[in-house]
């Protein structure tokens, strides 16, 4: 029995949560500031891929990364990077399909904090990121891990964006996912038994944890 | 001495109201702000701190212009440091008592001074939500006398307190402003709650 592809899926999917953190924090914040078309139309693409059928955002991901021409040419010919049919193709993929999951639970916890939190901490003279990582940052911490665990199993489930800019190669794209698909291809349903049985386990952990930690949560002094 | 003479705008149930305030405050004064309920006290207080921008104004402290539309000045409320204490509090949930003050000073002394005058010494460890309403009102006024203001804005800030511990902070707050120059403006509903401690009165009145 081949674990490769378990492994290669938790190995994307904390790869992805991790980028998407570092990403996702300062999106959501600035987003949750205020409006503008701007950030009406950069919320939309973000959103998208919550609609849009996988394979349509991994058709266009591998026209646009596709070595032969635009960006994928730049990319190869410049730094030697190939998004297509690699591991950091699919890190790239996963880290947009899974962005809403992100950025919406953050952004709407930030929207949800009373304006005077960080007018206070502006009055004592701290700069607007000093308030960010003291202050707001430490009050929206649960909905922070709700964002970064639904991700990650948001991640863990893809299989229309992998299989489309990743294929099926071995050892590098084939996550568990695809291993599924191409167990029960080969009729080898014992294989696609086990790796859903470990998708599901993982997965229901997960979103389990998400329900026992915000019920356990700490409320607002002012609730 | 601290010059006012600001316009905004003000969204109201029955269309919109400018509020225009003109004034001087003395140093080390202390002036109560009333008014009826949505006449913009608190909006008068966020414009002076500089969170909130009014559409015409100034407000010069000393020869320092902190804010004026005409020549597109305005100061970012870091570099005004205003003491503000809200009506809402705005305690920050994730911070103990000490840690709110630490936040705002990194003088030991003066953060174990306010504790005491605060009457908050036994409760430095604690975190708001363990705090009473009024214990949390009074951290707020304490974070605000924290960075040793040279002006002082406080909208409601003694709403919760009953009248024993009202009548043992306000003596000992005023010895702080005395000590430090503080200059303060105190938006208040209850008109007894002040006196003695107010030099003057303000009156706000939006017009239509």
């Amino acid at each position: 029995m081949d674990l490769t592809p378990i492994w290669l899926t938790l190995k994307l999917a904390t790869i992805a949560t991790m980028v998407l953190l570092l990403i996702g924090l300062p999106v959501a914040y600035w987003l949750s500031k205020g409006r503008s078309v701007i950030k009406i139309i950069l919320e939309a693409i973000i959103t998208m891929p919550l609609v849009l059928p996988p394979s349509v955002l991994g058709f266009y991901l591998l026209l646009a990364f596709s070595p032969q021409h635009g960006i994928g040419k730049w990319l190869h010919d410049t730094f030697n990077i190939q998004f297509v049919f690699s591991f950091q193709g699919l890190i790239l993929a996963s880290v947009i399909y899974s962005m809403p999951f992100m950025i919406g639970p953050i952004k709407s916890a930030l929207q949800q904090l009373p304006l005077s939190l960080s007018q206070a901490s502006y009055t004592l003279g701290k700069t607007e990121r000093q308030t960010f990582i003291k202050v707001l940052l430490p009050n929206i911490r649960s909905s922070v891990l709700t964002a970064a665990i639904l991700t990650f199993a948001h991640t863990l489930g893809e299989f229309g964006v992998v299989l489309m800019i990743g294929g099926n190669i071995p050892n590098v794209t084939r996550v568990a996912s695809i291993a599924v698909y191409d167990s029960v291809e080969n009729m080898d349903y014992h294989a696609a038994n086990i790796y859903s049985l470990i998708l599901f386990s993982i997965t229901f952990v997960m979103v389990i944890s998400v329900f026992v930690f915000n019920k356990y949560k700490v409320k607002s002094p002012l609730e | 001495m601290i010059t006012v003479d600001i316009e905004k705008k003000l969204k109201a149930y029955h269309g919109q109201q400018v509020l225009k305030i003109a004034g001087q405050f003395e140093n080390g004064s202390v002036t109560k702000i009333y008014g009826p309920s949505g006449a913009g006290k608190t909006t008068f207080l966020k414009v002076i701190a500089g969170l909130i921008n009014p559409e015409k104004g100034k407000i010069a402290v000393g020869d320092i212009i902190w804010l004026d539309t005409a020549l597109r000045i305005s100061l970012s409320p870091q570099k005004r440091k205003v003491g503000f204490v809200f009506q809402s509090y705005a305690l920050f949930s994730n911070m103990t008592v000490q840690q709110h003050l630490a936040y705002a000073t990194d003088d030991k002394q003066w953060i174990k001074r306010l504790l005491e005058i605060g009457k908050l010494e036994t409760f430095a460890k604690h975190k708001p939500e363990y705090l009473s309403g009024g214990q949390q009102q009074r951290l707020a006024i304490l974070r605000a006398m924290a960075i040793k203001p040279k002006l002082l804005l406080m909208d409601e800030p003694f709403s919760a307190l009953d009248p024993k511990m009202k009548s043992g902070l306000i003596p000992e707050l005023k010895l702080l402003w005395e000590e430090l120059g503080t200059t303060t403006l105190i938006v208040s509903h209850n008109p007894q709650e002040l006196e003695g401690l107010a030099d003057r009165e303000m009156e706000i009145n939006p017009s239509l």
